[in-house]
């Protein structure tokens, strides 16, 4: 772990990555203290302009119905990352399952996992979220299950590839002769081997998964009660800001989204890396 | 930094093919063609099914949902549920979609009224002309900027196009079109802020003229987030060749350095990125979806939006279906499409 850490700071775009990623999740956390709840309550905000440009009180401006723009993005930042960082576990353990059964298991098992593997990775994830988004009621809930069940693919042919050459080592060998049964080959041979190559992928996939947030909350499947970066994009459409002129209310959650995926892209980069050298070589 | 980033992608990009490696050993075109086209019939098999039955197992009332908010007598609900065919069971309903299929028949659609295939074949043709405008220049694009890169690796033009095509590329596509719109139809209004036409019935030359220039925000925003996976697989793959032996005798020939680029290095590099192209292109015809919603261009994605609102389940069913049978085709093109380019593969 200690090796891993110095191997990783070696990445200045990485730890800037990871600096960035602390800050924004610290801000997340904070945001009843900094910004309490009910300056979200469109009922008490009667008083505030709506739609008004930047100013002193307002630094980024009021959304149609009033609130500060910048603690809508406070809020919103909750829920886009627990929707991008849980849609993410959930892909990550589907993927990861389904890689190493695929893998480990030849025969007609493998080869049917194989083509679901293959299915996944060429239907457009993006409708077929759609489709479960729009069947299903419209939660927080949903969406991560949407995004984490349409996402998975990628990490399970990875996990599959590398599961078929930890297969074929001779330590795996020795353990069947010992008696292994396929339970123990798997979790205590397999599942450490691919564990490394999971944990950079995860980090990736936040970054996809919390653009697939804002896009199916832009396209209005989200829970539009609840404020993320998606659903202030959509009342931004709704609400005619753009041909309307009020870039305040659209650079805001565009930007956020932006630096927030190119972060964990940073620092999944970095860590994939550290654990895979031959990539640093070149 | 950025080389890692590159690199590694290539990798990924390129690892589709390289799995099939042992595959392709010693079997003839015939028997990879059947195979491919094997793989590709149980894919659609699988996306029927899960067409139905997503829309049917699923939790959720459909009658319900569509009227939410109406107050509804049980009567009514028994009427609607009827009329809508739900009062069948799930085999029998399920046997009729199977039956009906083959017919190109995709039920009909509860907000229109009309029958699905009529409406998705009323907005395939936008969809298409957006697509394959946008594909076409960020192909274009992509390339030639990518192997400009690749050439001049490490330089300034490399390192500035390498990092905006990155940046482009964690860029929701929705938000750029609402800047876009923002700029070119709020602040400087010389663009339609959406729309196929003005509707003011011109026709000829003048019609054209302004479907063009209505086309121009929807391509402009489809072409940036997708030209930055041309430009870093045209990167990578042209960097691979860099070290070749080959390149090496060109240059002991005498050749300028432009003819090695372009008659030897390019074409070599252009075999894994044209394979990579057509696996992309039907990810670009599922990144409409958006592109269309914010510029209202009637399209296949603008009608799947539309469709969400009910939500409007057979229209929803059946652009999942004709979406995800555009992709899978598109993917049997490109791994016919590399085993014919590639005369090491062919060989084999």
């Amino acid at each position: 772990m200690a090796q891993v850490w110095r191997e990783f700071r070696r990445s200045r775009s990485g730890v800037a990555g990871l600096v960035i990623l602390l800050v924004v999740v610290a801000l997340a956390l904070l945001a009843p203290v900094i910004a309490p709840d009910r300056l979200l309550d469109v009922t008490q905000l009667l008083d505030n302009p709506i739609n008004h440009p930047p100013t002193w009180q307002f630094p980024l401006g009021t959304d149609p119905s009033g609130r500060s723009v910048l603690v809508v993005l406070l809020w919103g930042a909750r829920v886009s990352l627990l929707v991008g960082v849980v849609a993410t576990v959930i892909s990550m353990v589907i993927g990861t399952t389904v890689g190493m059964a695929a893998g480990h298991f030849g025969g007609w098992t493998g080869a049917a996992l194989m083509r679901v593997i293959d299915f996944f990775l060429v239907l457009p994830s993006l409708v077929l979220a759609i489709v479960l988004a729009s069947v299903l009621s419209r939660s927080v809930w949903t969406v991560i299950l949407a995004i984490g069940i349409t996402s998975w693919a990628g990490t399970a042919r990875v996990v599959r590839s590398q599961t078929l050459t930890v297969d074929a080592r001779p330590y795996i060998e020795r353990a069947w002769a010992l008696g292994a049964g396929h339970g123990h080959v798997i979790r205590k041979h397999v599942l450490p081997a691919v564990m490394p190559l999971v944990m950079a992928n995860t980090t990736l996939t936040v970054g996809s998964a919390i653009i697939a947030e804002a896009t199916l909350s832009f396209l209005g499947l989200g829970d539009t009660s609840k404020q993320s970066w998606g659903t202030m994009l959509k009342l931004a459409l709704d609400s005619g800001a753009a041909t309307g002129g009020f870039w305040w209310f659209i650079l805001p959650p565009g930007v956020a989204i932006v630096i927030v995926v190119l972060a964990f892209t940073l620092v999944g980069r970095a860590f994939e890396a550290v654990i895979n050298p031959s990539l640093r070589e070149r | 930094m950025s080389n890692t980033l590159i690199d590694s992608d290539a990798v990924d990009a390129v690892e589709p093919l390289e799995g099939d490696r042992d595959a392709r050993v010693g079997s003839s075109f015939g028997q990879f063609a059947a195979r491919k086209v094997g793989g590709a019939v149980v894919s659609m098999v699988m996306v029927v099914l899960l067409g139905f039955f997503a829309f049917r197992i699923l939790p959720g009332d459909p009658v319900r949902t569509m009227t939410r908010g109406r107050v509804m007598s049980a009567e009514q609900l028994a009427a609607m549920k009827h009329q809508l065919g739900l009062d069948k069971s799930v085999l029998q309903q399920f046997w009729i979609y199977l039956k009906d299929l083959p017919q190109g028949k995709l039920g009909t659609s509860y907000v229109y009224k009309r029958p699905v295939s009529d409406l998705i074949m009323d907005h395939l043709g936008p969809t298409l002309l957006l697509t394959s405008i946008a594909a076409f220049v960020a192909i274009v694009l992509g390339l030639w900027v990518g192997q400009k890169a690749a050439w001049a690796r490490g330089s300034w033009f490399d390192r500035t196009h390498t990092a905006t095509a990155l940046i482009l590329w964690s860029v929701p596509t929705f938000w750029l079109g609402l800047i876009l719109l923002l700029v070119f139809a709020g602040w400087l209004q010389i663009l339609p802020p959406g729309g196929y036409d003005s509707g003011d019935g011109s026709t000829g030359l003048a019609h054209v003229l302004d479907v063009a220039q209505h086309l121009v925000l929807p391509v402009i925003t489809m072409v940036a987030v997708t030209y930055a996976q041309y430009l870093l697989v045209m990167r990578a793959s042209l960097i691979e060749e860099m070290d070749a032996p080959y390149l090496v005798t060109a240059r002991a020939k005498g050749l300028r350095e432009d003819l090695v680029r372009r008659r030897h290095a390019v074409p070599n590099a252009l075999l894994p990125t044209v394979t990579l192209v057509f696996l992309h292109l039907g990810g670009l015809i599922a990144g409409a979806v958006t592109t269309e919603t914010v510029f209202s261009w009637p399209g296949l994605g603008w009608l799947t939006y539309s469709a969400l609102d009910g939500p409007d389940l057979p229209l929803l069913q059946g652009t999942f279906v004709v979406f995800s049978a555009i992709v899978i085709l598109m993917n049997l093109i490109a791994d016919l499409i590399y085993r014919f380019l590639d005369p090491r593969v062919r060989a084999l």
